[in-house]
């Protein structure tokens, strides 16, 4: 079985696969990873660090790529920041 | 904010996909010190991405051919500028490093072509390689429900891998015609690498429906894809669905090597044949030297390698290999051209700039990328325009201005680290947007 961690998506806990990415986390806890200039919920587009449709606030860190970072124990992800 | 770190190197490589790593490896294997700096937390590229445990046979063989020669792997590292001749800056998590070269392979790879269509902002609508780079980054696809579309030999790749990971692939969408498809496999007849690679394919997708001639038209849901309408010999056919994975064959990442100053010509990024750009000292590999896969790829950032390492003669015997290649590349061009048609999927209110939410009717009056750019901010989002770009080019036939540092989006603290650098000579102004 893989190691489990836990980690916070906008302030719920939820525990994901170790070696998982940011941005598949977020996916898992079925939230948008941003809303656009206008308002409308983004995922992830093209999964190699170059569209920013995946950009989240981690640990206090804004424009992070989710799908570039994998998750580690305890972090912090906002998707409303 | 971490202190600045330097590095030197004879040869330094820039990107360690196919191309990159077969640079290092040759390079390295003639005696020179060698630097490979990839973005990614692995190197492998985005066609090699994967868990070490399975890479796939090929990948591993460079990997340890670039251990044994001694390659620096200097991973998790965006090079976001050029600061003067022989000096690059690279960007980790928390801090800024330098690297020094004397001469450089830029093996930046390809990303996907996107066009947009209506619904192609909802989240789940991805691109194919998107998809497959999600899903080996961990995203359960176990019985969900996946349509792949667009254009080019990536989709039935796409399809074969989702479906090993035991996705319900409803149907692989190609733009491109049977004709042209037919004229291309006769094309592949000879290249018995090729053959084979697309009979093991066809085998693993025998199940799911292969449909030339049909493209997506519309994504439809309310905060997610639920269904994709496709057009399919001229009539529309609704498709629930859970995923849409969906690009248009590739585009060169030709910014770097722009920022370097290499002349580009038709999009790409212009070499000799020994893989030397118009810049003294600094090579070209792969994709953006024209899209041709990973066969060429290899190739190619050998040649590259071998005559940055001072091994020309090596170089010069790789180079009937690499033009019987080459031909390969003409005929993925010609297959997977867009027909004109999808430049019509874009309605007046669909978002063909999604960082900064332009859509097409605020587009169309402009007639060209800069007067478009100033007047309504289209490029000038997080991606600068990597995404709009070539969705504008292919919809106005519009050309992206020159590039200018940082390549990527760079850190406040990265950029005041750069500026605080001396600069004998004249440069564009750093952060300059």
């Amino acid at each position: 079985m893989p190691e489990v961690l836990v980690l916070r998506v906008n302030g719920t806990p939820l525990e994901v696969p170790a070696g998982v990415t940011v941005g598949v986390a977020v996916m898992l806890a079925g939230q948008p990873c941003r809303m656009s200039a206008s308002g409308q919920p983004r995922g992830p587009l093209c999964g190699m660090g170059i569209c920013f449709e995946c950009r989240v606030t981690i640990n206090g860190r804004p424009h992070c790529r989710s799908c570039q970072i994998l998750c580690e124990s305890g972090m912090d992800v906002r998707t409303d920041g | 904010m971490g202190s600045n770190g330097r590095s030197n190197f004879d040869v330094l490589v820039v990107g360690a996909g196919p191309a990159g790593m077969a640079a290092a490896a040759r390079a390295a294997e003639s005696g020179a010190r060698t630097g490979l700096v990839d973005e990614n937390f692995r190197p492998g590229g985005q066609i090699w991405r994967s868990a070490c445990e399975d890479a796939p046979t090929d990948a591993r063989h460079w990997i340890q051919r670039c251990t044994s020669a001694g390659v620096t792997f200097l991973c998790g590292m965006r090079v976001v500028d050029h600061l003067k001749p022989g000096v690059l800056t690279a960007e980790l998590m928390d801090r800024t490093h330098e690297i020094g070269y004397q001469q450089l392979v830029v093996a930046t790879g390809a990303r996907e072509r996107f066009l947009p269509f209506s619904g192609w902002t909802l989240p789940n609508v991805m691109g194919a390689g998107g998809l497959q780079a999600m899903v080996k980054s961990g995203l359960p696809i176990q019985g969900r429900r996946v349509v792949v579309a667009g254009t080019g030999p990536l989709l039935l790749a796409v399809a074969a891998s989702l479906q090993k990971h035991r996705a319900r692939v409803l149907m692989v969408c190609e733009q491109a015609s049977w004709i042209t498809l037919a004229r291309f496999a006769v094309a592949l007849i000879g290249q018995t690498g090729k053959v084979a690679q697309a009979a093991q394919l066809k085998k693993e997708l025998k199940s799911v429906p292969f449909v030339p001639n049909s493209w997506p038209v519309a994504a439809e849901g309310n905060d997610v894809i639920e269904t994709v309408t496709i057009s399919r010999a001229g009539k529309l056919e609704k498709i629930a669905c859970d995923y849409l994975a969906c690009g248009f064959h590739l585009v060169p990442n030709t910014e770097l090597a722009a920022l370097l100053g290499c002349k580009l010509a038709n999009d790409y990024v212009q070499v000799d044949d020994l893989q030397r750009t118009t810049v003294p000292g600094v090579f070209c590999a792969g994709e953006p030297t024209g899209i041709g896969g990973v066969e060429l790829a290899l190739v190619e950032g050998q040649i590259a390698g071998l005559a940055a390492g001072g091994n020309i003669g090596a170089a010069k015997d790789l180079s009937a290999e690499s033009k019987k290649l080459k031909k390969f590349a003409v005929h993925l061009e010609r297959t997977f051209q867009l027909r004109k048609g999808l430049q019509f999927l874009a309605k007046p209110d669909t978002i063909v700039c999604r960082c900064e939410d332009v859509s097409y009717s605020r587009l169309e009056r402009y007639q060209n990328w800069r007067s478009a750019k100033l007047q309504t901010r289209c490029g000038m989002g997080a991606c600068q325009g990597r995404i709009c770009g070539p969705a504008t080019h292919f919809l106005f036939n519009w050309t992206p201005d020159s590039v200018r540092p940082p390549i990527f989006p760079a850190r406040v603290e990265s950029l005041a680290a750069l500026a605080s650098h001396p600069e004998p000579e004249q440069q564009t102004a750093v952060g300059g947007h």
